[in-house]
């Protein structure tokens, strides 16, 4: 069962008239995720089917079926920062944290992702945790930026 | 109520006290891009600093003026003068920057960049005159000057006035107007805007939409982020205009989600339209009626296709339908519906204001006007411009962009992001217009240009293309789900040096078959990267094929590392960073590398204090 607050968004959302992703998103940023009990609650409430939910959900890159960590890091792969060498970053970080991007690492301090294109190429390539974004980053400042979410 | 014109009267006067005001105003760029270079904290620092030394200095916030490599930028009026602009004015040097700047008003320091030129809106000075000598900021006009929170701003600067007049002229003599200045969707396609909303106006139908594409997935392009970010009203008029000729009463903004600030920036704009009745009922108190909506997009390229965006906005898979229908006679909801990106928005605005025969005084005959481009890659001045349209590439690289970095040798531009292609450096002359990028085999887009140096391999961009619209593909058309998968195994066989001439003729066919048969412009033009660098770059395809060689040194499975002899000092850094303990050697003596062991990750040449290591081709030409 979800809580009081689910309920609030799903009402709020139907009165608002706001579509099935606004929803999502909407329940996304409440609880870090899209968990398979708010599906479930959702498809209920809306009266269409989960796997109606999911083929929708699963189409756009924006949603997350699996809790987040405590810092959520976003490795820039668009084309600048590709050219400027982030791949490279990003292949450091899957090593540092032994996790592949996607996924969170199993003390749940950090979530790692791969996302095309914070708009910031004239800076890249670039990272950003917890939406904040490091410009111009090299490898060797991977551990210097790691360092500042310690807990 | 307060009539437009006294609202207008009002901003002017707080505007101009602004400019004229007597002391220091400190004007600081907080789009995206300054603040992840860290403007921020270097305003909190210079705000300490003023409070200890008791300066009173007004802080102003800006958007982007397009300089991205000199942030954090921050500029200084001092007694009404025109404000100059300092580079790189970081936390650590803004005590210094309040010494010697804001108690003492010296202005004269390395950091200095230039001042603001009222005229142009564009900096000028000796260090900065190369790079906005030919652009022509129009859309940008206001990006980087006034505080894109305060509506007063906008409109102090002739904000609003195009809708004003548009709303005394009949929606078809608007339509008119800008079927006259021949402007051209700036999303990429370039299809005459005033034409797209003739066929909406005509359409049968009393319910129509309005829709401004935000949805900027081209990964490499920030056009339309900081435009948003830096002047979202033009945006937020333009929009108005268009849903007034096409006969829309509801508007879509349609944002992706990873723009946060752009969002922040429109929903706080759309409550000041509210506040001066911009937006609502009764408009400007012509009767036309308009109401605004937001909506995220939740990352999907492919969104940016007109269908599949308006899929998405009805809840749906983001997935394109064949056309006709076409959105004006039937879109969102079944009704009669434009879409326009947002430069495309931000530009209607001064055509209303200024006319058809104003717009086409830049600009080349078939597309008149400027665009926005952002120019990034390996060039030394990275940032957004806007030069007029036929600008050729070679002015946008060694003028505006300052040449290649580290003096490197520039090798080709790709236009059009993933559905574009690699203009090599032979055709530099090329002018940037709608016609000549499609014949070079490229597009227009809606603006990103990624310069590539000699160490960029077109293999591998290519294979970096084709793995971005594979993923992006929805799957709804065969040419492109399995299309795009096929031609990215074809790629990365090639990257592994394991490719046959065979498979490169596969290559093309294939390449040809998707473009010629996808249903949507993603699939389209997933293979314009592939084809234009065979095009353009043959012999690195052969390379690969034939020698196992990757001439910019980047494919791993044909490279190798090595230590030079003569410099390296044995620090023993690169043993200690080898995730595979490849490399051996006792310490303050010469190192080695075990070739069996080492997995190309290039750990030890990123670590390496004295540039000791090297790449080189793992299978050398004979008499190499």
């Amino acid at each position: 069962m979800m809580d009081a607050k689910f309920d609030a968004i799903v009402e709020n959302g139907l009165q608002k008239k706001a579509g099935l992703i606004a929803l999502l998103q909407e329940i996304q940023d409440t609880y870090g995720y899209i968990s398979r009990e708010a599906v479930a609650e959702l498809a209920k409430k809306l009266k269409i089917s989960e796997s109606h939910i999911y083929g929708v959900a699963t189409f756009y890159a924006q949603f997350r079926f699996e809790k987040p960590g405590r810092h959520k890091i976003s490795v820039c792969k668009g084309t600048s920062c590709f050219v400027m060498g982030s791949s490279r970053l990003l292949e450091l970080l899957e090593e540092k944290l032994d996790i592949t991007s996607g996924h969170t690492t199993p003390d749940a301090r950090f979530s790692l992702e791969a996302v095309y294109c914070l708009g910031c190429c004239a800076i890249s390539p670039v990272i950003s945790v917890d939406g904040k974004v490091f410009g111009n980053v090299t490898p060797k400042e991977i551990d210097k930026i790691l360092k500042k979410y310690d807990d | 109520m307060m009539e437009f014109d006294e609202i207008r009267t009002k901003a002017i006067e707080k505007w101009e006290a602004l400019k004229h005001q007597e002391g220091v105003v400190l004007y600081y760029g907080a789009a995206s891009c300054g603040r992840a270079s860290g403007v921020l904290s270097t305003i909190e620092e210079i705000q300490d600093a003023c409070q200890q030394n008791e300066l009173a200095v007004k802080f102003v916030e800006t958007g982007c003026i397009g300089p991205c490599y000199l942030e954090p930028l921050v500029a200084v009026q001092i007694d009404g003068n025109n404000p100059v602009f300092f580079s790189k004015i970081t936390a650590e040097k803004a005590r210094s920057f309040v010494d010697q700047v804001l108690a003492h008003n010296d202005l004269e320091r390395d950091d200095k960049v230039g001042s603001l030129s009222p005229e142009t809106n564009t900096l000028v000075g000796e260090r900065i005159n190369s790079a906005f000598e030919i652009q022509v900021r129009n859309v940008l006009r206001n990006c980087g000057i006034i505080d894109p929170r305060e509506i007063d701003h906008y409109i102090a600067r002739d904000g609003y006035l195009g809708l004003q007049k548009a709303l005394s002229m009949s929606p078809d003599e608007v339509i008119e107007l800008v079927l006259q200045s021949g402007l051209r969707g700036r999303g990429g396609a370039g299809f005459p805007t005033g034409l797209k909303w003739k066929t909406c106006r005509a359409s049968p139908g009393e319910e129509k939409y309005a829709i401004c594409n935000g949805d900027e997935g081209d990964p490499g392009a920030f056009m339309n982020r900081s435009l948003i970010e830096g002047d979202p009203h033009a945006v937020l008029e333009g929009l108005a205009i268009m849903a007034y000729a096409i006969g829309a009463h509801k508007a879509y903004l349609y944002i992706r989600a990873e723009y946060p600030l752009a969002i922040e920036r429109l929903t706080r704009a759309l409550t000041q339209m509210q506040d001066y009745h911009l937006a609502g009922e009764n408009i400007l108190n012509s009767g036309f009626d308009l109401d605004f909506e937001i909506f995220q997009g939740a990352g999907a390229f492919v969104c940016g296709e007109e269908t599949a965006l308006i899929a998405s906005i009805m809840g749906k898979r983001g997935m394109p339908s064949p056309k006709p229908p076409y959105p004006a006679t039937s879109g969102l909801w079944g009704k009669p519906t434009t879409i326009n990106n947002v430069e495309t928005m931000g530009t209607i605005p001064n055509i209303l204001r200024n006319g058809a025969d104003w717009f086409k005084q830049v600009g080349t005959e078939k597309s008149p006007g400027t665009k926005t481009f952002s120019l990034v890659g390996k060039i030394q001045n990275r940032g957004l411009i806007e030069v007029p349209l036929g600008t050729n590439i070679v002015d946008l690289i060694e003028r505006v962009g300052g040449g290649i970095k580290d003096g490197k040798v520039f090798k080709a531009i790709q236009t059009g992001g993933p559905s574009g292609g690699m203009i090599p450096a032979a055709m530099s002359e090329l002018p940037l217009d709608y016609e000549a990028l499609t014949q070079a085999g490229s597009i227009m887009g809606s603006g990103g240009l990624i310069v590539l140096d000699a160490d960029t391999c077109v293999v591998d961009l290519a294979s970096y293309f084709s793995s971005f619209t594979q993923r992006e593909s929805c799957g709804k058309c065969v040419p492109c789900r399995i299309g795009t998968t096929r031609m990215l195994e074809i790629l990365e066989t090639i990257k592994a040096g394991k490719a046959t001439l065979q498979d490169l003729e596969n290559l093309k066919v294939l390449a040809k078959t998707v473009k010629n048969t996808s249903l949507c412009g993603l699939g389209q033009g997933a293979p314009n990267p592939i084809l234009t660098s065979l095009k353009y770059f043959e012999d690195e395809y052969l390379a690969h094929v034939e020698k196992r060689q990757c001439p910019a040194l980047v494919c791993r499975d044909l490279i190798r590392f090595e230590i030079n002899q003569e410099l390296c000092n044995g620090c023993g850094s690169c043993s200690r960073n080898c995730p595979r303990s490849a490399i051996e050697g006792e310490q303050k003596q010469v190192h080695e590398i075990s070739q069996e062991l080492c997995i190309q990750c290039g750990r030890c040449y990123e670590n390496c204090p004295v540039t000791a290591i090297y790449k080189t081709n793992r299978y050398p030409s004979e008499g190499d």
